[in-house]
């Protein structure tokens, strides 16, 4: 992308090692003048504007719209309906992969959640759209919508992204039967909605039988082939540009309805045309956080150890198609008990498809599980750092294969030490502030899979001695231009300066998806195999080449360092990169490269992120306000490629925690189906004066076998083990549990 | 019916015309004159994306017809920086990491210029949570924001001593 510009390296010195530099972000200028282009900031020639009709029923037929009226308003240009809406070459409900969900493109009447499109209206300006959208005036039959999780459970076969839904390793009953102490609870989570700042949106724009669309996307490949798929082009005929996201979260990883609509209107009427959801409309089209139903059974020894751990989900699907929200696999990874079983049932209801939100299962298991581990603890009479020491995992429980690397003790140790875990009265209901308000201290394991997924890289090195690396990546906010572009140059053995990073377009080299946390170390090692190929290249010319300094040193080899190649034995004999491309005369030269997971090593052993985070909570004995005032999570991800950013992401992901445990929650209406919280003023996220005092401390982490950069992932770790956390100071403050979630100032009157 | 009014915008005097009442300052901006800085995170007043200063208090822009703003002196993100030179709460915010994925960010920025023309949030950290309180961001980048505004009240601070003497 040739409009981000490079910083003035003020910030950035050094040369030779762009990794593990704190730099700052690369697209901060434009970020903060204004000038960074989000897909409905695309204004082309010749633009109309479209806005949604959505669904007011969760179940039925629409039996009238009265597109007349809509037609009759000033401005107005046409109105998408099921009658007119331009054929496509699939079905919408056809799901020929568990990753092909399906959509709603006006295929018929039907309706099957609250907030699904119904009509499309399409008018010279934004004000003459909203005002048609509303004359549309629906008219509906109306069927009895299914809603809660109280209806006929069935076992699906896979949740998540395709994980066994059941698993055990032991007997699970014969240990909890023999255990000295048992316990069992049930624990509550919600639906919850992404809701990225930035709505969906889409400013499609048929250019013949070509199509060009502005649409944030965490996964532009699969964007390319599911509009290929739905309107019969060649990938070729497709661009999808996608620079910066206003946020993802996982709703941005496959194209939603919605932006599919905004194409079928640009079709329908032959002009570009723009289309944002409104705020509203995020609470029904463009997936959710299911909720879920945890029991969790658990079997102490008198030693204080763990016998069994049964952890049993009970979620929501929607009833046209299939995600199950996969909580119960967390247990598979953090505690060690000679038994341990999972499995997980679900029911469907009355709403839009559920989808992956970041750190789907783990955030929602996490919460659970370690709730449920705090309660252990306490039956066990044990501080519950103790507890979790004594039930550390030293390999992966249910797998028993060993880890690639899990710092989590130390994690454990330096959290405990900066948060001052040691003064912590085991009692609840001990401590006080100043103010008289009820003090207490919590804590939670955090725990992430470190996943690759595949991905590739161009990497070109020009004679000039810069360098122009690139992949379709995908920047939501985690800092792809910056970690990415820092990994890219490294890769060549150029300073930041001297490599233009591009990114964020389809028409680039796929870089997988940007989701499970796995995009640094996807797409990065991407970078990092072009970057040797190129290299590799760019030796043999050098080495073959008798003018060379190099030349004859294939068998010791060489590297790359500062824009130079230099012979590994000798370093003072090198050779810039230009002045081989030159006396070869080449003006660039280029190599590819590709990145998957090495299916070899992961066979062999278990690799996740870990954490340890410890929260204080004040909670005023009268009214039962509830604040978070300090959290300190401790984590080791593996290499961290930009302290700055990763402490961003990690500070996120706990304030998302901070919200999982006292803030947010869908509320469906039981009559209607409706969506009763559906904006910003009654879904709570938390604002600034919710968010404590926060740290994180990066513990060190060295891993070879997750991949060659040693990279884990931190998008998503900080979720998971901060909910608890809260939760379990809540209890300290207190001396109540409470199991349902959000937990709110009511739950703790009386 | 055509309507017409004059605002300053980012120092410049404008007539603009257009032809609904409707229209609101977010979306006047945005769909019309192309200013595409402000955002739009929720068009009812609820999130602060669209926050711009109006004769110098900043404002929802998504709530503020532009019908009812004739003669209104604006600045959006896009005015903030002089000459190339950035406005010490945008700098603050890029050496703080006061953003993720920045599309809350001009309405932060905007706020926090406001909120230090407001003059009471001051250094105190629990004072700046409150008053950028009225700004979400999903992404969670709230502890760099707060750091921001801090520093770059601070900075306005020195600038404002410095005149003095
Ligand atoms: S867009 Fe104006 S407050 Fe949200
Ligand atoms: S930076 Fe993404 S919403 Fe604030």
């Amino acid at each position: 992308m040739s409009d981000i510009p490079t910083l003035s390296a003020g910030s950035h010195q050094r040369h030779g090692s762009n990794i593990g530099q704190p730099l700052t972000r690369r697209d901060g200028l434009l970020k903060v003048t204004g000038g960074a282009r989000y897909a409905a900031d695309n204004n082309p020639d010749g633009l109309l504007h479209a806005v949604l009709a959505v669904a007011s029923i969760a179940r039925g037929r629409v039996t009238h719209l009265d597109v007349e009226a809509a037609k009759a308003h000033p401005g107005v240009v046409d109105v998408m309906v099921p009658g007119n809406r331009p054929a496509l070459a699939s079905d919408p409900d056809e799901k020929s992969n568990p990753f092909m969900f399906r959509l709603d493109l006006l295929q018929n009447d039907r309706v099957r959640y609250a907030g699904q499109p119904i009509a499309v209206v399409i008018a010279e300006t934004f004000e003459a759209a909203t005002e048609g959208a509303r004359l549309l005036a629906p008219t509906y039959e109306t069927e009895q919508a299914r809603t809660g999780l109280e209806g006929e459970p069935f076992a699906p076969e896979k949740v998540g992204a395709g994980n066994a839904a059941r698993a055990q390793s032991g007997d699970v009953e014969a240990e909890l039967a023999g255990s000295a102490r048992t316990l069992e609870a049930v624990y509550e989570t919600p639906a919850q909605y992404h809701n990225a700042m930035e709505p969906h949106a889409v400013v499609a724009h048929w250019q013949g039988d070509r199509l060009v669309i502005d649409t944030p996307s965490q996964g532009l490949a699969m964007a390319v082939m599911r509009v290929a798929g739905l309107f019969g082009l060649t990938p070729d005929k497709i661009l999808v540009r996608s620079p910066f996201l206003g946020g993802g979260f996982g709703s941005k990883g496959f194209l939603s309805s919605a932006q599919i609509l905004g194409i079928l209107a640009a079709k329908l009427v032959d002009r570009p045309v723009k289309l944002a959801l409104t705020r509203p409309q995020m609470f029904g089209p463009v997936g959710h956080r299911a909720p879920t139903r945890q029991t969790l059974r658990i079997g102490l020894g008198q030693d204080g150890k763990l016998t069994a751990i049964d952890h049993a989900t009970l979620t929501a699907s929607s009833t046209f198609d299939d995600f199950f929200e996969p909580a119960s696999d967390i247990s598979h990874t953090l505690y060690a008990a000679p038994a341990i079983r999972t499995s997980h049932e679900a029911v469907r209801v009355d709403t839009g498809t559920p989808l992956f939100m970041r750190a789907p299962g783990e955030a929602t298991g996490s919460i659970a599980l370690e709730s449920a581990i705090d309660e252990a603890a306490e039956t066990a009479g044990l501080d519950p750092l103790e507890f979790r020491l004594k039930n550390y995992a030293e390999a992966e429980p249910i797998s028993g294969l060993p880890f690639s690397s899990k710092a989590l003790r130390e994690c454990y140790e330096q959290g405990a030490a900066r948060f001052g875990w040691a003064d912590r009265p085991r009692e609840p209901r001990t401590m006080r502030d100043e103010n008289g308000l009820l003090v207490g201290w919590g804590m939670g394991t955090a725990t992430f899979p470190a996943l690759m997924f595949e991905a590739e890289a161009r990497a070109v090195i020009r004679a000039d001695g810069s360098g122009v690396m690139e992949t379709g990546a995908h920047d939501m906010g985690q800092g792809a231009w910056t970690a990415l572009a820092q990994i890219a140059a490294d890769a060549i053995g150029l300073d930041l300066t001297r490599v233009t990073f591009n990114a964020g377009s389809s028409d680039l080299p796929n870089a997988g998806i940007a989701g499970g946390s796995g995009h640094t170390a996807t797409a990065g090692m991407a970078l990092h195999k072009a970057g040797e190929a190129v290299i590799a290249k760019l030796a043999d010319l050098a080495t073959e080449d008798e003018a060379s300094p190099l030349f004859g040193a294939d068998n010791v080899g060489v590297i790359a360092r500062d824009g130079k190649l230099l012979r590994r034995d000798d370093e003072s004999r090198g050779e810039a990169f230009g002045d081989i491309l030159k006396r070869a005369g080449l003006s660039n030269i280029e190599a590819r490269g590709k990145a998957g997971g090495d299916n070899a090593a992961r066979e062999h052993y278990a690799m996740h992120a870990h954490g340890a985070v410890f929260a204080e909570v004040k909670i005023d004995p009268d009214l039962c306000q509830i604040r978070t005032t300090r959290l300190v999570g401790a984590f080791a991800a593996g290499r961290i490629i930009n302290p700055r950013l990763v402490e961003s992401q990690l500070f996120g992901g706990m304030i998302w925690g901070v919200s999982f445990a006292l803030h947010e929650e869908g509320i469906q209406d039981k009559r209607s189906g409706r969506i009763v919280n559906g904006d910003f003023g009654e879904y709570h996220v938390p604002v600034n004066a919710d968010v404590p005092s926060l740290e994180a401390i990066l513990v060190h982490e060295e891993d070879q076998l997750v991949n060659l950069l040693g990279i884990k992932g931190v998008g998503e770790i900080g979720i998971t083990g901060t909910g608890g956390a809260i939760a379990n100071a809540i209890w300290h403050a207190t001396g109540k549990r409470l199991r349902r979630f959000p937990i709110r100032p009511a739950d703790l009157l009386g | 019916m055509d309507f017409s009014i004059s605002l300053t915008i980012n120092g410049v005097e404008r007539r603009i015309t257009f032809d609904d009442p409707r229209v609101t300052l977010l979306d006047l901006f945005r769909e019309r004159l192309h200013l595409t800085g402000t955002k739009k995170g929720c068009d009812r007043g609820q999130c602060g994306a669209c926050t711009i200063l109006v004769d110098g208090r900043r404002i929802n822009s998504c709530l503020a017809l532009a019908l009812s703003h004739d003669g209104a002196s604006i600045t959006t993100i896009e005015g903030l920086a002089k000459d190339d030179q950035l406005h010490p709460v945008q700098a603050a915010f890029i050496e703080n990491d006061g953003f993720q994925c920045g599309f809350c960010t001009p309405g932060q920025i905007m706020s926090a210029v406001g909120l230090i023309a407001e003059g009471h949030a001051g250094t105190d950290p629990e004072r700046v949570r409150e008053g950028m309180s009225g700004n979400l961001c999903r992404c969670g980048a709230y502890a760099g924001i707060t750091k921001a505004v801090i520093e770059a009240q601070k900075s306005a601070g020195e600038a404002r001593t410095g005149e003095a003497a």
